[in-house]
């Protein structure tokens, strides 16, 4: 566990959920019979801020988002959402928030406008008011002129447009969003990055986003936390994240021929923090000065007569981060996770 | 309030925008009244019915001239003259003719000596409707040749006169009752079973749950929707087979208010049943398997097809549980009898109770988190 988790002490925490905390969790669990899908997880999220969950599916994230927004009962902790109580004061927790579900749930069979009414009503948002809010909305996400298309004539990037302006059709103070760009296109999905950073600053939102993407939670999160096997294993801004990791530079390299030495031939060059071994003679060299690295590299195959299928150098990532607090790559863990789903609630794991 | 009737806005707008639900819920039911409405309880017609006459002599003629009779008059079936008796039975075995009769050697000699003349009749009992009808009908014509020629002094054949008090019911109209309950089952199965169920699988409910709706005004806001799409399918199926099977009941201002009652009975009726079986329900193929399994459990033992009082035992205690026979023993008592609100008011009383218990039993089993 890293440094950057610091518990703060349960009085503390307290001041700040009835404070500048949006949502304040405290050694929130979730178990399924004996399995733990969460397991003890702590964190604060300041007002005005986007805080992102990043890690593989099936880590816990969105049991986790689901216990913040009274989806699924808590086995034991305690979440505060705008200082509210989860458990015994879900109601009010329910008016504060708006949430975006991973799925795109929006009836394609009615109108966006009519999508909008119709959660607007579910909040009781009054007529005048409700009128006003889907126009500015609808503003919000550009789809003012689609308003009164059926949902089924629009894109992805479209639906997922209308999905984040029904979430905010009733004025929430908080928003969680379940992986809100997981099926996009690159454009849409920067184009939902922009929107989402835009809201954040038209309307003070305090945002929750649960992603996969590295460079989602780089580009868009003011603080991550890293889940993984239902615990938190780093959290701090991405900056914060990546200082945390030793190295500045990865060197990925690829020798022609696998040799066990490779390991501790690349750990005694200068300035490597760290070497992981991936697949097929490919090696990942954490240091704090890539150009030296490289050169020493290779030098060093040209001594050993060893030739080298590929170098690269690149700066440190949150993709580098993960593998440092977790041992693995997300990218590995999300294509065992197109075979391996998440158990469902109440199955035995 | 606003919230209960925003679920059944959603509900309904989806309902209206796709027309293929209600379409679909009427389709069955009416290929069902005009298939086993033309199909079942008609008369038997145009049988072939093989003629082996070994005696010739006079008794034959009579034999042969009731035969004809029976052809033109009531055409249950037709005579086919056969030389060999082996060959008209081995003709009924292969399915040539339905029935063969055999008209003995020395049968005129038996009927003039009074010495048990018979008349052979080989019939297919693997149809039994087609066999029955044969039987039923060469029965009635030995009654007749068994009269005798002089009437008796003392008069002993006592006869029961049979009052019906309704016109003939055609099996169309006997089989509408049941098709206006399918066609409401079929609804509430699609609308509040299947696209319930689907609903929840894609993540609509996740996006009601996460709003301050109530469960009470959830469950209350999916029903009466449910209930009122199963209403519109009951009145569309009502017209539609009433004009069908030629019923003018439904132009008797007192007879539309009694099947509006009853349909709305039925409405809350099966629509509580389909809450009840798929409140825990979480997949999607669980609806769709049960549908032909519900639709022969309820649909069959109702008295829709034939009457209760046929079934052993344990299949009328079924019936006596199921919706579906008070909800046909009204229609039944209005389209039928025009038989006004007394005749069906233990099926109201069934109706709405049973809607209305497995309501309750269903709100508390509803789950306001995922």
């Amino acid at each position: 566990m890293t440094a950057l988790l610091r518990q703060k002490p349960h009085d503390e925490q307290a001041v700040d959920a009835a404070g500048a905390s949006a949502i304040a969790v405290e050694n929130i669990v979730k178990r399924y019979g004996t399995f733990e899908a969460v397991k003890g997880v702590s964190f604060e999220v300041k007002s005005g801020e986007i805080f992102g969950l990043l890690g593989p599916n099936g880590a816990g994230k969105s049991t986790l988002i689901r216990m913040m927004t009274t989806l699924i009962p808590v086995t034991s902790g305690r979440a505060l959402v705008g200082g509210h109580d989860v458990v015994k004061e879900p109601n009010a927790v329910r008016h504060m928030i708006g949430v975006i579900p991973q799925a795109l749930t929006s009836d394609q069979d009615l109108t966006v406008e009519e999508n909008l009414s119709i959660y607007a009503k579910l909040y009781s948002v009054p007529k005048v008011q409700r009128e006003k809010n889907i126009a500015e909305v609808l503003e919000a996400v550009d789809l003012t002129k689609w308003r009164g298309a059926q949902t089924k004539t629009l894109s992805g990037g479209m639906r997922r447009r209308l999905e984040i302006a029904r979430g905010l059709v009733h004025n929430p103070r908080i928003f969680f969003l379940d992986e809100p760009t997981t099926g996009l296109d690159p454009v849409s999905r920067i184009a939902v990055w922009e929107m989402l950073n835009n809201l954040k600053k038209s309307r003070s939102l305090t945002m929750l986003i649960t992603t996969h993407y590295m460079e989602e939670a780089d580009r868009l999160c003011d603080r991550i936390a890293i889940v993984d096997h239902g615990k938190l294993v780093a959290l701090g801004t991405p900056v914060e994240l990546k200082q945390s990791v030793p190295g500045s530079n990865v060197v990925e390299v690829q020798f022609n021929r696998e040799d066990p030495e490779w390991q501790s031939r690349l750990q005694a060059l200068p300035g490597v923090t760290d070497v992981q071994s991936q697949s097929a003679g490919v090696y990942r060299v954490l240091t704090s000065n890539g150009s030296q690295t490289t050169t020493q590299l290779v030098e060093m195959a040209a001594g050993l007569g060893e030739q080298l299928t590929s170098l690269s150098v690149q700066n440190t990532s949150l993709d580098d981060v993960f593998v440092h607090y977790t041992g693995r790559q997300l990218r590995d863990e999300q294509v065992k996770a197109v075979f391996q789903m998440p158990p469902r609630p109440g199955a035995q794991p | 309030m606003n919230r209960f009737l925003a679920i059944v806005e959603r509900e309904m707008r989806k309902f209206f925008r796709s027309p293929v639900l209600m379409i679909m819920s009427m389709m069955l039911p009416i290929v069902q009244l005009v298939i086993l409405g033309h199909a079942l309880g008609g008369h038997v017609k145009g049988a072939r019915v093989a003629v082996v006459d070994e005696d010739l002599g006079p008794q034959a003629v009579r034999v042969h001239e009731a035969l004809t009779a029976v052809a033109v008059n009531v055409a249950t079936f037709t005579t086919v003259p056969y030389a060999d008796e082996q060959q008209a039975r081995e003709d009924v075995r292969t399915g040539k003719v339905d029935a063969a009769i055999i008209i003995p050697a020395q049968y005129s000699h038996r009927v003039y000596a009074k010495n048990a003349p018979r008349i052979g009749l080989v019939v297919d009992n693997t149809d039994q409707i087609v066999s029955g009808a044969i039987e039923s009908e060469m029965q009635s014509l030995v009654d007749a040749l068994n009269q005798p020629d002089v009437p008796k002094r003392v008069f002993t054949d006592i006869g029961l006169r049979i009052v019906e008090i309704y016109p003939f019911v055609e099996y169309m109209k006997y089989l509408l009752a049941g098709s206006i309950a399918l066609a409401m089952y079929i609804s509430v199965m699609i609308g509040g079973g299947m696209l319930y169920i689907d609903d929840k699988a894609r993540g609509v409910h996740e996006g009601y749950l996460v709003t301050p709706i109530s469960k009470l005004e959830l469950v209350m806001g999916l029903n009466a929707a449910g209930a009122i799409k199963a209403v519109l399918s009951g009145i569309c199926l009502t017209v539609i087979g009433s004009m069908m099977a030629g019923l003018g009941t439904i132009f008797h201002p007192d007879a539309v208010l009694n099947l509006l009652l009853l349909i709305l009975g039925t409405s809350i009726a099966f629509n509580g049943m389909m809450f009840l079986m798929m409140v825990r329900v979480d997949d999607p193929l669980v609806p769709r398997a049960m549908f032909g399994v519900l639709n022969t459990l309820l649909f069959f033992p109702s008295g829709a097809i034939s009457p209760i009082s046929q079934f052993p035992k344990w299949l009328q205690k079924i019936a006596f549980v199921d919706p579906f026979t008070y909800a046909i023993h009204g229609f039944k008592s209005i389209l039928l009898k025009d038989g006004g609100f007394v005749s069906i008011q233990s099926d109201l009383l069934f109706l709405f109770a049973f809607g209305i218990g497995t309501l309750l039993i269903a709100t508390p089993l509803f789950k306001r988190t995922l």
